[in-house]
This record gives C-alpha cells, structure tokens and sequence, in this order.
C-alpha cells in the first residue's frame, strides 16, 4: 500500500502539487487523472522518488520515503516497475537485453535462469519471436508491452504507469489496460496509473483521483464517475461528446 | 555531478563491460581519422619547417628535429584532443541528452542505478586510460608522415630526417604529453557528459547541447593547455 500525505511540490515558486492525500491498496489499479497540466506527472515523479517534494510524506508499506537510506531506498527501488509514456526502452539494446537488465544489474542469476525468465515475461505480454529485435524495430503497443515486461521482470511489489496509452489505437489500448490489470491482479501490485483516457477509467479503474491545478478534485471509482455532480469531474468527463451522450443516457435510464 | 560519477559501481561485471564497450566507441573508433590527420599532418610540419630554414648554413637535420618537437609538444595532445572533443564530445552529449530526453536515464533512476555513475565513469575510464595510446599512434604516425613527406618533396633526406628525429630527445617531453592528454582526455568525457545529462526539451535542445559541448570542451582544453605548459615547462 502507499500512502501519500499533504504532497506539495513547487517549480521556481510556482506550486504545481498542493498539499494532496491519496492512499493506494495492493492488488488495485489506480487511476490518476486530469487534464494535461493538472500535476499528474510530477505527482508520479515525486511517488517514484525523482523529484523530491517540499514537504509531505510518501510512505511505501508504512515505510515513509523520505526517512529512508539511500541503500533502503535502492531496495525499494528493486520492488517498482515502471511504464513511461514513451516507453523508455533503451534503444541499442534488444527486447531481450532490455528486459533483462534489471535481472543482470541486481542479481547474480545465471544466464539459463534470466533468459528464462525474460522469456516468461514475453510470453506474459503476449510479445514472442520479437527477442533479438530493436525497439526502433517494433510499433507502439509492441515497444509498450516491452516495457510492461521489463517493469514486471522483477516482480515488483508496485507498479507505476504513465499515460500508458497515449499514442496507441483503441484497439491496443485496450489489450494494454487490459494487460496492466491482469498483471495487477496476478501479483497483488499496488497499480497507479496516469491517465487521460475515459476508455483505460471505465475498463480498469478500480480508484480513480482527479487532479486540478496541483490539487486533489475528486476521489472515488469508475461506478460512482457518472453518477457524481462534482463539476471538476464532470467537466473532465464530458469534455468528450461519446461520455457527454452516455451520461444523458444513464441519467434517463435512473430517472425510469 | 563528479561525486555521484565516482561512487563506487553498482555491480563489477557490468562495469567492466561498458569499460570496453567506451574503449571500442570512444577510442578505437577514433583511431581512424586520428591517423589520418596525424600522417598528413606530420608531412605538412616538414614542408613549411623546410621551406621556412632558408639559410644554407642551417643543419638539416633541424627539420626532423622541429617537426619532431611540435608534434610531440603540441600538436598531438592538444589538436587531436580538440578534434576528439568535436568528434567524441559530440557523441557523449547527444547519446546521453537523447537518453535523457527519452526517459532512458529516468527508467535507470526508477531501477535503483546511480545513472551518472553508470553513464559516465566508464567513459572517463575509457578516456584517460586509452586517449594515450591514441596520442602515441598520432606522434608515430606524424613523424612517419614528416618522413614520407621529406623523401617525396626532397626537401629531407632519409638520413637527415632520421637524425633529428633522434637528437637532444628529452623523455620529459613525451611525460609532458601524456600528462596533458589524460588531463584532456578528463575533460572530453565529462564536459560533454555534463551538457548531455542536463538537456531540457527535445531533439533540437540535445543538438543544441551538443554544440556547446564541443565549443566549451574545446576552450577548457586551450585554457587547460597554457597552465600546464607553464606548470610543467616553464622555470
């Protein structure tokens, strides 16, 4: 589980996260919101330890972040995996070395016992045959479902994903969300994700936070999203025509 | 920066690894135009030397000995040292400005690895260990190419040139040389290390990056040049 408590996070001044709370449980997918802009990023930076907050406590399983050594916070680094928006693989690696160099960096596994389980994780994504391939070689959701692999090839304890979906067709999307929540649910993971899509909030978002302007608009899940009159909610939701028409649907429906 | 880069690595072998892998990019890889420049270089040092002693009076040999000299105290370490910061400096920025750009040295943080340390310690390795020898193949191949160009031109003979070559030879010199080479060598993996890991933005701020990289690298090494000369060579 990780908590987070009165996050606020400034750039030259200007505060770009505002005092935020949020708990996150294992075994659920979170789903972090907003519009571009709205902090998500470095709200997700701050939980992964790359930016450092002015003030407020993360804490990992009641281990608060800040208070940690840095040899402690290495460990806890080893139970995170991690999705980037543009899949961060390395680029004069292959498929396989890329998945593997966790397992090369910290532990002292043989080559038979890596390549095997760089091959599990593959499988686990749906990507074979795609081994000895570059990341320059693969499309979108083949080069996400990479990084999905390498950020679960050390069982992480927490998995973190930003914008996982952007630039993919709906399609893909979907097998990805779909994919993250598996994998989620497999291995009891404490699954955060940074999202604009309704689609990836509708299919997988067990928790759902809004955040606007640095601060925390709304919390709740994806049933409780089009029954609210939270105006922030609201307005992020129906921003799109497609949602702006199932509401009104939903809404005639719970009038009958 | 530097203190994160010296920390001790986080695993050995791979360690090693990236050692070669810098030593095969950085070094090997530059051997080529190294040479190339160096030869016709050495041959150009002979002419002008030659055609420069015009008294009769002037012993020949003079020309070996001259071009000998500057190609041991100047040209080597410090041009070739800033024709490697254009050529290698370029490559560590935009490599690692492209990583950071991408989230690469991100991915690297969120893993738990020291990336500065990771990412540049090796190619400092790498440098000042091998820039040397590299610097020596320049040495011997501007001297064989003052030689070529001597007996071709006939400006030199083979024995004059060969006797100046090998008189009043102070080791101190070539000392002198390789201390400044590794200093430079220094200064080609972390000057532009520095530009490349701080990039903001995107491609057009990583080329950006890149070309000032090359130009401070190439002014710290001019900079650097003259106080070690007067360090180690002046009275």
């Amino acid at each position: 589980m990780i908590e987070v408590k009165d996050l606020y996070k400034e750039f030259d001044g200007t505060p770009v996260l505002k005092g935020i709370n949020a708990t996150f449980e294992n075994g659920k997918t979170s789903l972090v919101i907003g519009t571009s802009g709205s902090g998500k990023t470095v709200f997700l930076k701050c939980l992964l330890g790359l930016l450092h907050p002015e003030r407020g406590d993360i804490s990992y399983d009641g281990n608060i972040y800040n208070q940690m050594s840095p040899d402690e916070k290495r460990d806890l680094k080893k139970d995170i995996g991690m999705v980037f928006q543009g899949s961060a693989l390395f680029d004069s690696s292959t498929v396989e070395e890329n998945v593997m160099f966790p397992l090369k960096m910290f532990t002292n596994q043989p080559y038979e016992e890596r390549i095997e389980r760089v091959n599990f994780v593959l499988n686990r994504v749906n990507l074979e045959n795609a081994n000895k391939k570059y990341p320059a070689e693969l499309s979108g959701g083949m080069q996400k479902r990479v990084a999905i692999a390498r950020a679960i090839v050390m069982n992480p304890k927490y998995l973190f994903c930003d914008e996982p979906n952007s630039g993919l067709d709906p399609k893909t999307s979907t097998v990805i969300d779909t994919l993250i929540q598996e994998i989620t649910k497999e291995y009891n993971i404490t699954t955060i994700i940074n999202s604009h899509d309704m689609n990836s909030v509708m299919e997988i978002g067990e928790k759902i936070i809004l955040l606007k302007n640095g601060v925390k608009a709304w919390e709740g899940t994806s049933d409780e999203v089009f029954r609210t009159d939270n105006k922030d909610l609201t307005n992020f939701v129906y921003s799109s025509n497609l949602f702006k028409k199932v509401r009104e649907a939903q809404l005639k429906e719970d009038s009958k | 920066m530097l203190k994160e880069v010296f920390k001790r690595p986080q695993k050995s072998s791979i360690f090693r690894e990236s050692i070669f892998k810098e030593i095969e990019d950085l070094g090997i890889n530059s051997i080529g135009i190294v040479a190339f420049i160096s030869f016709f270089v050495g041959g150009v040092v002979v002419i002008q030397t030659a055609l420069n002693l015009e008294n009769p009076l002037t012993p020949k040999y003079l020309i070996g000995y001259a071009s000998r000299e500057s190609l041991i105290l100047e040209f080597s370490p410090t041009l070739i040292s800033i024709i490697l910061a254009g050529k290698v400096g370029s490559y560590i920025t935009s490599s690692i400005g492209t990583m950071r750009v991408t989230e690469q040295i991100d991915a690297l943080e969120v893993m738990g690895m020291n990336s500065l340390n990771y990412l540049v310690l090796p190619k400092i390795i790498a440098n000042v260990f091998f820039y040397p020898f590299v610097i020596i193949i320049s040495i011997s191949l501007g001297i064989f190419g003052g030689w070529v160009a001597g007996i071709l031109t006939g400006l030199v003979s083979s024995a004059d040139y060969i006797m100046g070559i090998r008189s009043d030879f102070d080791s101190f010199h070539l000392v002198y040389s390789m201390i400044k080479t590794s200093v430079f060598a220094f200064v080609i993996a972390t000057v532009p290390a520095f530009h490349g890991y701080y990039v903001n933005g995107g491609a057009i701020e990583v080329g950006k990056a890149s070309t000032r990289a090359v130009v401070w690298t190439s002014i710290v090494i001019i900079v650097l040049n003259y106080f070690l000369t007067q360090m180690l060579l002046g009275k």
